[in-house]
């Protein structure tokens, strides 16, 4: 199995750490992974802000960049669900339709595609909140929202469940968004940081030492907030526990 | 027209911290009840489903209903008008009024006759018009419109209300208790409902094999402005009809336990004719109605019934009060529907949304909501209504994220920028994100540098 890697702008910036955690737990699961040299975005910033003419191009690179790919792999569920929900600022080809398709969240990936029994590696002896980024949980569907009447399914619960010493906490809202929203935390700053302080509050009540969440874009903002309210807690991709990253 | 500025409306709103939090709270309850009430009745996602069919199937077939709900209401003795909009709308209630003497009009909540601004309306020609939902006259007298479509007055805390309340209708002042201050609006409002000569509502459904309507309520205040005058009006959107009576019970089931987590409302009034001796109108209103419902992306926002679920449930209106919206549908749902009123005035609403996706789900009839603002978007940029900034930073960054050259010289100048810039220069107000959060630390490599090195070239 060739899997591309996509390794979303802000994370090749910021948290070059999340990306290498994504490869190496890929390579450990014994998956021939491929980044590409020349990707840069999957357009969603611009198709979200509503340009979708300022989107086409980033969307095109991107299916240059993976179209021969078997999956596509990405540790950012905003990233995916756009490439597989939105990616339409250009033509539909056959070519753009199989990229869109074969593109996935790298915990769907794992839970669903690889089927992962068991991480021997991982050891994380720490009170973790969990925190479902809004596309990944409610587009996504990885896990039950609060909102839906239906059984608890957690995919990313699946996954953390078999790392050894983890403790979960619950946050009273748990899964109420956090206020990242990608330009809305520019635009509506006085929301969005608002909303980011209540939800590093609430897991910092619940007694976590780290929120841990498959969307670093939702902790890159969470971990602005707690920094400037001086909250102590720590921020976490899954893939950098599930690689088996102790603290 | 001045676009509305939510997010500097919101900026003041959190800045007031005890109403904030206190609004926070409240409508989060309301959630949490909702979510108790509805998953307590094992098909409550079937419901939502066959809610959602049974008002597209109408939407579909809207005329059709329009016109047998039309001849039903005329047998059944009452009176049917059609307003085109919100003029026509006022015009034809004014025109009742008059000819038949009324002064004194009692009137329960009604969203509509807010979007068509009729108080003032009939005010400026002499009708007396009194709102006797207590949110809803909580507003009026302190002249400001509903914030919330179910609780008009959830972002004042209770001493507001006794400051306007000593103000205008004589309360102690600084008596704050809530029951003195219910009793108090009690016992000024029943006086009018003996003296109106009109009464108005509005419905939350009307069904077309009857020509009967229904109003929903939790004070009695309907029933009395209906019952007590021997005119009532009612002022019906014509999306809110249903095809037949057994319908009904499908979204009287969803209604109140979307609305306020109770299994239904205290009141739920059937009106079909008028009573001996008295006069029923309806007035059935358009105001751009028929005109979204032929908006291929936007027709299914018609199927709204109104619990405001979505306003309870979104994260941004929790923290930034209806009145930021400046419309008068505020929320998720007013974010999709403000704009087919007027698209530059509203064109920022769209943005006040993180696209979370909660008001979705918590929808009875399943309207895509998140979806549509998405679209929103597209519309807004498409008429060349983003605001020059947001503009500019999206073609400068989709010419950017087009190039893997240009990309990599931009993630590696911001770095830099970050590294080396004072402070001062990062966490000044002309970056938004530094004013209340950290920037993320340059790590000394991306992660492309990192693959290069330890990966190789292919």
């Amino acid at each position: 199995m060739r899997v591309g890697l996509f390794i979303p702008c802000y994370v090749d910036a910021f948290f070059p750490a999340v990306g290498i955690a994504t490869l190496e737990l890929l390579e450990r699961l014994r998956v021939e992974v491929v980044y590409p040299l020349d990707q840069t975005c999957c357009g969603q910033m611009m198709a979200n802000s509503g340009s979708q003419k300022d989107a086409a191009g980033a969307e095109a690179l991107f299916v240059a960049n993976f179209k021969d790919f078997d999956h596509i792999v990405t540790p950012s569920g905003s990233c995916a669900y756009h490439v597989r929900e939105h990616l339409d600022a250009i033509a539909q080809t056959a070519e753009v339709r199989k990229t869109r398709s074969n593109t996935y969240e790298l915990v769907e990936f794992l839970h669903d595609v690889l089927k992962v029994e068991a991480f021997p590696w991982a050891e994380f002896p720490h009170k973790v909140g969990l925190h479902n980024g809004c596309t990944t949980l409610r587009k996504l569907r990885t896990a039950k929202a609060s909102e839906i009447d239906e059984p608890f399914f957690s995919k990313p619960l699946d996954l953390l469940s078999k790392v050894r010493g983890i403790e979960f906490v619950r946050p009273s809202r748990a899964d109420e968004c956090c206020g990242f929203g990608g330009t809305f935390s520019v635009f509506e700053e006085p929301v969005s940081a608002k909303m980011g302080y209540d939800k590093v509050a609430d897991h910092h009540a619940a007694g976590a030492e780290y929120i841990v969440s498959a969307d670093m874009s939702c902790l890159m903002h969470q971990k602005g907030c707690a920094e400037r309210v001086g909250l102590d807690i720590r921020f976490i991709h899954i893939a950098q526990i599930l690689n088996g990253d102790r603290a | 027209m001045r676009r509305i500025d939510h997010a500097e409306a919101a900026s003041q709103f959190i800045a007031a911290k005890a109403h904030q939090e206190f609004h926070d709270r409240r409508l989060w309850d309301l959630r949490l009840k909702r979510d108790r009430e509805a998953h307590g009745i094992p098909e409550w996602e079937e419901l939502r489903a066959l809610a959602s069919q049974i008002k597209e199937h109408t939407l579909a077939r809207l005329s059709d209903y329009l016109e047998e709900f039309e001849s039903r209401v005329k047998e059944n003795g009452a009176h049917v008008h059609w307003a085109r909009d919100a003029t026509e709308h006022n015009q034809i209630v004014y025109d009742i009024l008059s000819t038949r003497g009324a002064k004194t009009l009692v009137k329960s909540k009604s969203m509509l006759t807010e979007e068509c601004d009729m108080r003032p309306f009939l005010e400026r020609r002499g009708i007396e018009v009194i709102e006797t939902d207590l949110g809803e006259r909580i507003q009026q007298l302190d002249d400001e419109p509903p914030s919330h479509i179910v609780v008009p007055a959830v972002h004042k805390l209770r001493g507001d209300v006794s400051d306007v309340f000593a103000r205008t209708i004589g309360a102690q002042p600084g008596n704050d208790d809530i029951h003195y201050l219910a009793e108090t609006q009690r016992q000024t409002t029943r006086p009018y409902f003996l003296r109106a000569q009109a009464g108005m509502t509005g419905a939350n459904f009307a069904v077309a094999e009857t020509g009967s309507f229904v109003v929903c309520t939790n004070e009695g205040n309907a029933d009395l402005s209906a019952n007590v005058p021997k005119l009532h009006i009612a002022s019906i959107g014509i999306e809110k009809m249903i095809p037949r009576i057994e319908h009904l019970g499908v979204f009287i089931r969803l209604l109140s336990r979307s609305a306020l987590g109770s299994p239904i409302t205290q009141y739920t009034s059937h009106f079909r004719a008028p009573r001996e001796g008295g006069e029923l109108h309806i007035v059935l209103v358009d105001n751009g109605r028929s005109e979204r419902l032929g908006m291929r992306d936007f027709w299914h926002s018609l199927k709204c019934i109104r619990c405001g679920a979505c306003m309870n449930t979104c994260p941004v209106y929790r923290r930034s009060g209806g009145l930021s919206y400046g419309a008068t549908y505020s929320g998720p749902i007013g974010v999709i529907i403000d704009p087919t009123f007027n698209i530059r005035k509203y064109s920022n609403l769209p943005f006040a949304s993180t696209l979370n996706g909660s008001c979705t789900n918590v929808c009875p009839v399943k309207i895509d909501i998140h979806e549509q603002i998405y679209k929103w978007r597209q519309i807004i940029a498409e008429r060349n209504q983003l605001p020059f900034v947001k503009k500019e930073m999206m073609r400068i960054a989709g010419k950017v994220l087009a190039d893997p050259k240009l990309y990599r010289a931009a993630v590696s100048a911001a770095g830099l920028a970050i590294e080396h810039l004072p402070r001062f220069a990062i966490y000044n107000w002309l970056n938004p994100w530094g004013r209340q959060r950290e920037i993320p630390e340059a790590p000394q490599q991306t992660f492309r540098g990192w693959y290069l090195e330890h990966r190789g070239r292919p």
